[in-house]
C-alpha cells in the first residue's frame, strides 16, 4: 500500500449566516491513496459539495475553513497562501465543476479555454498548447474539430468530457469533481462514467467524486463514504456498503433506490428532513429520522469507529462504547 | 375493463427553428399515439430531447398540436377548451421552487383553486376542504400546514403540495412533468409512495413523466418509451423491464445505474451516441444510427408498431424479421 497522497484530518467549515454560525462540515478526516476513486455521496445540504471546496481551498464567504487540515503530499495545503496555492492548481490538483453550462465560458471556444488554462499555469509555446489540448479531447473521445467549437454548440454530455478533457491538460495527480454526471441524461451518464474509469487506469490520477445519487458510482468506485448533516456516517469499500450498510441512514439511502431487477416491492425512504445545522442536538445527528434509534443516541454523539477499514458513526454498530 | 379517459391519437408538435427565414421543422412529437385509463399510472421515459414533456404540455393546453387529436373523457380538447375541461386534467410541474408563489401562504394558492373549479362551495366549506386535501397527500397537520408560506416547507413538501393543488379541481387525471426529480433520494420514493396512494385511494389517473425507467417501473402500471419524439416501445412496466424488445430500451436498461444489476462493461465509452434532434426528419427508423441491430431498411422506412405480447407493442424491425 502506498502513502496517501491526500490526508484530510478534522476537517470544520462553517457558513455565517444571521443566526449564527452553521456548521456544515463538522470534523471530516479520511485517506485517499494515489489512484483511488473515493466517492462521496449524501443528500442536497450534507455539506459534500463545501467539502470538496474546503479541499480545494476554494471556500469564499459566508463560507470558511475553521480547523483541520488539508495534507497534499506532504504539503499542508491550508498553510498556504494564494500565490503557493497556484502552483498546485491544475498542475496537482484539478477541479471539474457540477455544470458545465456555467463552467465554460460561453464566448470563447474550447481551444481558446483550453489555451488559456495553459498560459495561466505552464509556459508552453502555442505549438504545444495545440498538441496537448488536440491530445486531451482524443482522451475524453471527441473529435479535434471541436476545439473550434463554442460551448453551446456542444451537447450536454460533450461539454462534460470537455470539461474533463480541462482538467487533464496538465496531468494533475487528484481531480475532484462535484457532481458531473448530474445533469446528464442516463446513457450520457454512464458513458461519462466509464469514460473516468479508463482514463484513471490508464493515468493514474485519484478521483474524489461527490454525488446525490449513490447508483451512479456504484460500480466505479473502490471506496464510498456516506455523509449526514457535515458528518461522514460510514466509509468502507464500495462493494461492502451496498452489500451490507451498517448505518441505518445508509440503510435508509439504500431502501430509497427503486430497482430494475427483483420483485417489485414497496419502499419507505427515510422519513422526515435533514436537521438544521445552525442549532445542533448534542446527540446523534441522525437521531430525529432513525428507526433504531436509542436512549443513548439523543445525549451523545457517537464517534466514527473503525473495524477492517470499514467506519461507522453509530452506537448500534459500535456497541462496544456504551 | 376499465373506462378509457385520455385517448391521444397521431399527435405530433413541430418547432420551427433557426432564426427568421429558416423552414426547418423541429419534430418534437412525431405522430404519438396511446391511452390513458381510469385509475392508472403511464409513465412516458425518455432521454432530453425525447418530446416527453411536449405531450405532456400540449395536453395541457400550453402547446397547440400541430396534428393529431385528444379525446379527453369522451370529448376532443383543443387549446381553447373551457375550463373546466382542464381543471379535470391539471399539471403539477418539475421545480417546485419555481411554482409556488412565494409572497402568499400555502392556504391563498389551494383556496383560489378551490374558487375557481369548486363554485358553490361556502368559505368555511373550502377551509375544510382545503385542510383534507393537503392531509391526503402526507402534509400534517393541515391546518398548520396552510397557515405557512411556501420558503418554509422543504422541496418534497412543495412537491406534495403541488399534487393538494391538482388534487382541489377534481381531476381525473394529473399530468406529473419530472415531479421528483428535483428532490433528493431519501425524499423521492416518498412522493412516488404519494402518487400511488391518489390512484388506489382516488381512483385518479396519473400521466407521469420520467427519464429514470427504475422510477417508472416502481410507480407505473404501464410504460412508455419514447425516442426522439417517437413511441419505440409500450406496455406493462413489468414486462417492459423483464424482457424489453426494442434496442433503445434494452440500452436504458444496460445504461442504469443500478448496484443490484451485474456491471456491464462497455466497449467504446465514447460512442454511446445521444439522441438526434429531428428536424426535416427522412423516412428511416431514428434509433439506426446508433442500433447494434440495424440492417439496410431500417434506413430508409419506418418501423411500425407490433404487438409483441397481448399486452405490449415494440417498433422494430428486428422483432418481426
Amino acid at each position: 500500500m502506498s502513502t496517501p497522497i491526500l490526508k484530510v484530518r478534522d476537517l470544520e467549515v462553517e457558513y455565517a449566516t444571521p443566526n449564527g454560525p452553521a456548521k456544515a462540515v463538522g470534523g471530516v478526516s479520511f485517506d485517499l491513496e494515489q489512484g483511488e476513486f473515493l466517492a462521496i455521496v449524501g443528500e442536497s445540504g450534507c455539506g459534500k459539495s463545501t467539502l470538496l471546496f474546503a479541499i480545494a481551498q476554494l471556500l469564499t464567504y459566508p463560507a470558511s475553513m475553521v480547523g483541520g487540515t488539508i495534507n497534499f503530499d506532504g504539503v499542508d495545503l491550508t498553510a498556504l497562501n494564494e500565490e503557493e496555492l497556484r502552483k498546485y492548481r491544475w498542475r496537482d490538483i484539478s477541479v471539474v465543476m457540477q455544470s458545465a453550462m456555467n463552467a465554460l465560458n460561453p464566448t470563447l471556444t474550447i481551444s481558446a479555454q483550453l489555451a488559456d488554462a495553459c498560459r495561466a499555469h505552464t509556459d508552453w509555446s502555442d505549438e504545444k498548447i495545440l498538441e496537448r489540448s488536440r491530445e486531451v479531447l482524443s482522451m475524453v473521445s471527441m473529435d479535434h474539430v471541436h476545439l473550434k467549437s463554442y460551448p453551446f454548440q456542444l451537447s450536454g454530455g460533450m461539454r462534460q468530457r470537455a470539461m474533463i478533457a480541462m482538467a487533464l491538460l496538465l496531468n494533475p495527480r487528484l481531480v475532484i469533481m462535484d457532481e458531473p454526471t448530474s445533469a446528464l441524461d442516463v446513457v450520457a451518464q454512464r458513458s461519462l462514467m466509464s469514460q473516468i474509469q479508463s482514463l484513471r487506469e490508464e493515468l493514474g490520477f485519484s478521483v474524489l467524486f461527490v454525488t446525490h445519487d449513490m447508483n451512479v458510482v456504484s460500480h466505479f468506485s473502490d471506496r464510498l463514504a456516506v455523509m449526514y448533516a457535515g458528518q461522514i456516517v460510514e466509509i468502507g469499500k464500495t462493494r461492502k456498503v451496498f452489500d451490507e450498510p451498517l448505518h441505518p441512514y445508509s440503510v435508509g439511502l439504500m431502501d430509497a433506490f427503486p430497482s430494475l431487477v427483483g420483485a417489485p416491492r414497496q419502499l419507505l425512504g427515510i422519513p422526515g428532513n435533514p436537521p438544521s445545522l445552525v442549532a445542533t442536538s448534542p446527540g446523534c445527528h441522525f437521531a430525529a429520522r432513525c428507526p433504531s434509534v436509542m436512549e443513548i443516541c439523543r445525549t451523545n454523539r457517537p464517534e466514527l469507529v473503525d473495524e477492517d477499514g470499514h467506519s461507522v458513526r453509530c452506537y448500534l454498530v459500535n456497541s462496544v462504547q456504551i | 375493463m376499465k373506462k378509457v379517459i385520455l385517448e391521444v391519437e397521431d399527435l405530433s408538435r413541430y418547432f420551427r427553428v433557426g432564426g427568421l427565414r429558416a423552414k426547418g421543422l423541429l419534430h418534437a412529437t412525431d405522430q404519438v399515439s396511446f391511452t390513458v385509463k381510469q385509475g392508472e399510472i403511464v409513465a412516458l421515459v425518455g432521454e432530453s430531447g425525447s418530446g416527453k414533456s411536449t405531450i405532456a404540455r400540449v395536453l395541457a393546453g400550453i402547446y397547440e398540436p400541430s396534428e393529431g387529436e385528444i379525446i379527453f373523457e369522451g370529448s376532443s380538447i383543443s387549446k381553447n377548451s373551457d375550463k373546466a375541461v382542464r381543471g379535470r386534467m391539471p399539471m403539477v410541474f418539475q421545480d417546485p421552487f419555481s411554482s409556488i408563489n412565494p409572497v402568499f401562504r400555502i392556504s391563498h394558492g389551494l383556496e383560489r383553486s378551490l374558487k375557481l373549479h369548486r363554485k358553490g362551495l361556502s368559505k368555511e366549506a373550502r377551509k375544510a376542504l382545503a385542510i383534507e386535501l393537503v392531509e391526503k397527500v402526507g402534509l400534517t397537520p393541515g391546518a398548520d400546514v396552510l397557515r405557512r408560506y411556501p420558503h418554509e416547507l422543504s422541496g418534497g413538501q412543495r412537491q406534495r403540495l403541488g399534487f393538494a393543488q391538482a388534487l382541489a379541481s377534481q381531476p381525473s387525471l394529473i399530468l406529473a412533468d419530472e415531479p421528483v426529480s428535483m428532490l433528493d433520494v431519501s425524499i423521492r420514493i416518498g412522493l412516488l409512495n404519494v402518487m400511488k396512494d391518489l390512484r388506489d385511494r382516488e381512483g385518479v389517473s396519473i400521466l407521469y413523466i420520467t427519464h429514470d425507467l427504475a422510477s417508472a417501473r416502481y410507480t407505473a402500471d404501464r410504460m412508455i418509451v419514447l425516442y426522439a419524439g417517437q413511441i419505440v416501445e409500450e406496455g406493462l412496466s413489468e414486462e417492459v423491464v423483464a424482457s424489453p424488445k426494442h434496442p433503445y430500451t434494452r440500452l436504458l436498461m444496460s445504461t442504469a445505474p443500478d448496484p443490484r444489476l451485474p456491471y456491464v462493461e462497455i466497449e467504446n465509452p465514447g460512442d454511446l451516441g445521444e439522441p438526434p434532434r429531428v428536424i426535416d426528419p427522412e423516412p428511416g427508423c431514428r434509433f439506426a444510427p446508433r442500433c447494434p441491430l440495424v440492417m439496410d431498411k431500417c434506413r430508409t422506412s419506418n418501423p411500425t408498431m407490433v404487438q409483441v405480447s397481448p399486452t405490449n407493442r415494440a417498433a422494430c424491425f428486428a422483432i418481426t424479421s
